[in-house]
């Protein structure tokens, strides 16, 4: 299945670096995030954010005007800084670049290191910490900028002064719950872990008394600092061999050995994660999740005969692509398409890795059983997934929100994961990961299969 | 190091003012000050807002990916025909085209797209770095309307100009362009042009109802279910209807100048504006077709003695509710100034992205003591004023909302998003019923800043 390429881009199936590298941000105590760019571009991303995790989510600008693209955002810059310490009283600042700043090109490093000398004259001592990333959108995702912004913070935070007994767990872009859930499981494999970035709390806060300016939780810097002398680095991702990792990092910088993994989704990426966990730990698995491994599996079972032979449209991000295309194969479902705006290069053989001899052949509309490996393809948008989705006949598609409009037109159920997801309610909450997440995932897909099988059909079952 | 004293930096305390505090006088229109989190957009949001809803146009993002991605389909801007406008289009600039410039890319990108789409009119919106590389959208434009033989628009939107008023000029510029190139052949002389009006959740076809019902012919919505050939033929209508403070006022200018259109300011929400303007259309009509005005009073009289009953329901359990308002435009929060008046209730704390200096000074005319204005506002601040003057409800977008929420405040949604309309008659009972069931709603009493109030 070949798709077509076009110049223009219609209806992106990707987000800009910066919104990336903000959000990694959010996920450390005390910070605040901030773009060192003009307004519009903060106010934008608050805004997407915001209409996905339903929390406040404040982003600093640096508000740059045409004067200062003309003469530099240096002095913007450090206002900036200055106002962020005094009202918000930020731990941390994070500050990315955008397009317009990477272009004329101020080197927000050095301005930074100017401030902090400029603040050291005058006395003061406590400045937080100040993370720099580079992000400008023409090159890369979201995903990028929130890789690049993890591994700008251990860079810049992280020492081996002491050596301590912990995993460093990088799980990449997962949803509130998740991260709640993979803390729960290396606590109770008795594993003390750092988990970066970790915005189970700043993204998916409890009512308090007050609006805190800046949400409780996070991943506390202490921690982050002593990510240097770490036991290991576990690192979800199956499509970050060329990138320069916060995990690769930790490994070539303080010798951390770093064990990459997919996103842990479906049967076997999860297996590999509790066996890399069994195996740094010591400890086998807790019967916990021995028992819920088990309630997966017989769930399988229950389920298959729904599922065979089902086709599937996967998007977004590649590495959630990867894990969601693996646990599909699974359960006997075909994966036809698996896309993504990203532009990792590995896409592709990643996909081939988890559907290998395991994915069952896609039977064609007319019933030809001939073998077809699932269409992948990398620097996709809704344009193209469109094209493509009307010739392979779909019965569900797996994704994000944007992929609603193609939903509604094939007339087939959306299954929502990820981000964004703008409508429906409690996207902070979805469970994608482990044997728990694969279990809630796969009622979910059986559910919606059933329920559009039932609306289809003029009998009315209220007995499937 | 811990944030200390007050949440206002120095550098803001001229763009805040309490009623009664002294003179009145405010700081506005400045820029947005460096690490206050302001809730402002950019240029580019203000002319993508504007002429996004025209619905049977183009709009190519000249710019990087998130301009683009951030703007698709996030608007309720609603369609009675083509669909166009809820697409989003972008050239994804890439770092070879940062450094050897993407005219070429834009021209391909622009054919492609008018190929596939056959659109009435493309508009082409420059964004921040589009200014900084030097492309030249004027002479893209030509040559791709020359070529395709549709009108091809630059907007010269590029994000650091400015804020959304600057969007809202670019904007109007580009649809001047269109203005007196249509037939004006059919126009009636009772007719009007509605702008500043888009269309939100159906509004703006409510308000059309109420012009056929007085005899008034709509030639073109700007741009609320816009068309492109409507817009040509605009300038032939008798009158243009103005809402919305800024974003299309300049249109109505450059009109008047060059068509002789008048034009009248008008506001669409709450009951006293929306029975104002029509008033004043029929008043100005009146020479031409002296029953205008009794037409337009029994439409009042008849939504009022629909409205009237329902409303009073509501008023009853709101009355003497404090509430808070923040938006964009400083018209609107005029409007709902007097909409929560009509419903009881007390208006505690008012403010505006872009308001301007008399726009404040107009709100200060017609709010009580104790009032507090505000412009460019932003979290840290909205918080505290929320939780200074007790409020039961803020109005404001999505990005106030979880400002709110996290207070224990009532929330009503009144920006673009919004998927319920709040203008006209039935526009009011939507929106008194909106802020009953947020400010009613039994949740509040779990929430542990107002349980350790109760
Ligand atoms: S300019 Fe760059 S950083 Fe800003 S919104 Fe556009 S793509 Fe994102
Ligand atoms: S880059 Fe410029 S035009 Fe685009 S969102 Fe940011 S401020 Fe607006």
């Amino acid at each position: 299945m070949e798709r077509s390429n076009y110049v223009s881009t219609t209806n992106a199936c990707k987000l800009c670096k910066p919104l990336g590298a903000c959000l990694a941000f959010k996920g450390i105590e005390g910070a605040v995030p901030m773009l060192h760019g003009s307004q519009g571009c903060a106010t934008y991303m608050r805004r997407y954010i915001i209409s996905h995790f339903r929390e406040p989510m404040d982003i600093a600008s640096s508000s740059l005007g045409e004067k200062h693209a003309v003469y530099g955002g240096g002095p913007n810059l450090k206002q900036g800084l200055r106002n962020i310490m005094t009202k918000y009283g930020a731990r941390l600042i994070g500050v990315a670049t955008t397009c317009l700043t990477e272009t004329i090109g101020d080197d927000v490093p050095m301005i930074v290191k100017e401030f902090k000398k400029e603040m050291g004259e005058s006395g003061l001592h406590d400045l937080p910490a100040l993370v720099t990333v580079s992000t400008p959108s023409y090159s890369g995702t979201h995903m990028e900028g929130f890789h690049a912004a993890v591994r700008a913070v251990v860079e810049q935070v992280s020492s081996n002064e002491d050596s301590a007994h912990i995993l460093n767990l990088l799980p990449g872009f997962l949803s509130p719950e998740d991260l709640r859930y993979l803390k729960e499981i290396t606590d109770d494999f008795w594993y003390p872990s750092v988990i970066l970035p970790d915005f189970s709390m700043t993204l998916d806060g409890p009512a308090l008394t007050d609006c805190e300016k800046i949400p409780g939780g996070g991943t506390p810097i202490e921690d982050i600092r002593r990510m240097g002398g770490a036991t290991a680095t576990f690192e979800f991702g199956s499509t970050l061999a060329d990138f320069n990792s916060a995990g690769k990092f930790l490994r070539d910088r303080f010798g951390v050995p770093l064990h990459q993994m997919g996103i842990p989704i479906g049967l076997r990426e999860t297996d590999v994660f509790f066996d890399a966990l069994e195996r740094l730990s010591g400890t086998a698995c807790p019967e916990k999740y021995v028992l819920e491994k088990g309630r997966l599996i017989d769930s399988y079972v229950d389920a298959h005969k729904y599922l065979f032979g089902k086709r599937a449209v996967v998007y977004g991000e590649e590495d959630l692509v990867v894990g969601l295309t693996s646990f599909l194969s699974e359960v006997g479902i075909t994966p036809v398409l698996c896309a993504t705006g990203g532009k990792s290069g590995h896409f592709k053989t990643a996909i081939e890795r988890v559907t290998e001899g395991i994915a069952p052949p896609a039977a064609g509309p007319e019933g030809s059983s001939a073998v077809q490996p699932p269409a992948v393809y990398e620097g996709m948008d809704f344009q193209q997934i469109e094209e493509l989705a009307l010739q392979l006949s779909p019965d569900l598609l797996i994704g994000h929100s944007k992929g609603y409009p193609l939903s509604k037109k094939l007339g087939i159920p959306l299954i929502r994961v990820g981000f964004p997801i703008h409508d429906r309610f409690g996207a902070q909450r979805i469970l994608h990961v482990g044997y728990r997440g694969t279990q809630s995932l796969l009622d979910l897909i059986v559910n919606s299969i059933l329920e559009a099988h039932q609306d289809d059909s003029p009998v009315g079952y209220a007995y499937m | 190091m811990s944030a200390q004293g007050s949440v206002i930096f120095k550098e803001r305390e001229n763009q805040i003012h309490r009623k009664g505090d002294g003179a009145f006088e405010m700081d506005c229109n400045r820029d947005s000050l460096a690490g206050a989190v302001s809730q402002r957009a950019c240029v580019f949001c203000g002319s993508r807002v504007v002429l996004y809803p025209i619905a049977d146009a183009l709009h190519l993002v000249h710019g990087p990916i998130g301009c683009a991605a951030y703007t698709w389909d996030i608007r309720g801007a609603l369609s009675s025909g083509p669909a166009l406008h809820r697409l989003s289009f972008s050239t994804d600039l890439q770092e070879m085209d940062i450094i050897f410039g993407a005219e070429e890319k834009l021209y391909r990108a622009l054919i492609e797209l008018i190929d596939r789409h056959n659109p009435k009119a493309a508009f082409v919106y420059s964004t921040c770095i589009v200014g900084i590389i030097g492309d030249d959208l004027e002479a893209v434009c030509r040559r791709v309307a020359a070529e395709k033989k549709i009108p091809v628009l630059p907007v010269q939107s590029e994000g650091i100009k400015g804020n959304k008023r600057e969007g809202y000029s670019a904007a109007c510029k580009a649809m001047f362009r269109l203005v007196g190139t249509g037939d004006t052949s059919d126009i009636s002389d009772l007719s009007v042009n509605i702008l500043g009006d888009f269309n939100l959740a159906g509004e703006l076809w409510i308000i059309r109802d109420y012009f056929k019902k007085m005899g008034v012919q709509t030639v073109a919505n700007i741009t609320g279910d816009g068309r492109v050939e409507d817009i040509k033929r605009a300038h032939g209508a008798a009158l243009n209807l103005v809402q919305c403070s800024g974003s299309t006022i300049e249109l109505a200018k450059m009109m008047k100048e060059s068509f002789g259109v008048p034009f009248l300011r008008v506001s669409y929400f709450g009951v006293e504006d929306m029975a104002q303007a029509l008033y004043e259309v029929a008043g100005f009509f009146k020479d031409k077709d002296p029953e205008i005005v009794e037409r337009t009073r029994e439409l009042v009289r008849e939504e009022l003695s629909v409205l009237y009953p329902e409303l009073q329901k509501y008023r009853k359990d709101l009355c003497g509710k404090k509430a808070a308002i923040y938006v964009g435009g400083a018209f609107k929060a005029f409007s709902l100034v007097k909409a929560f008046r009509l419903i009881g209730m007390k208006v505690v704390m008012v403010g505006s992205q872009t308001g301007t200096e008399e726009d404040y000074r107009d709100l200060h005319e017609i709010t009580d003591e104790g009032t507090i204005i505000v412009d460019d506002s932003n979290p840290l601040e909205l918080s505290s004023f929320l939780k200074e003057k007790d409020c039961d409800i803020f109005v404001g977008g999505v990005k106030e909302r979880p400002i709110a929420y996290k207070l224990g405040v009532g929330f009503c949604d009144h920006n673009h998003e919004r998927k319920q309309p709040l203008e006209g008659f039935v526009g009011m009972l939507n929106f008194a019923r909106e802020v009953h069931s947020s400010v009613m709603s039994p949740v509040w009493r779990f929430v542990p800043r107002r349980k350790e109030k109760a």
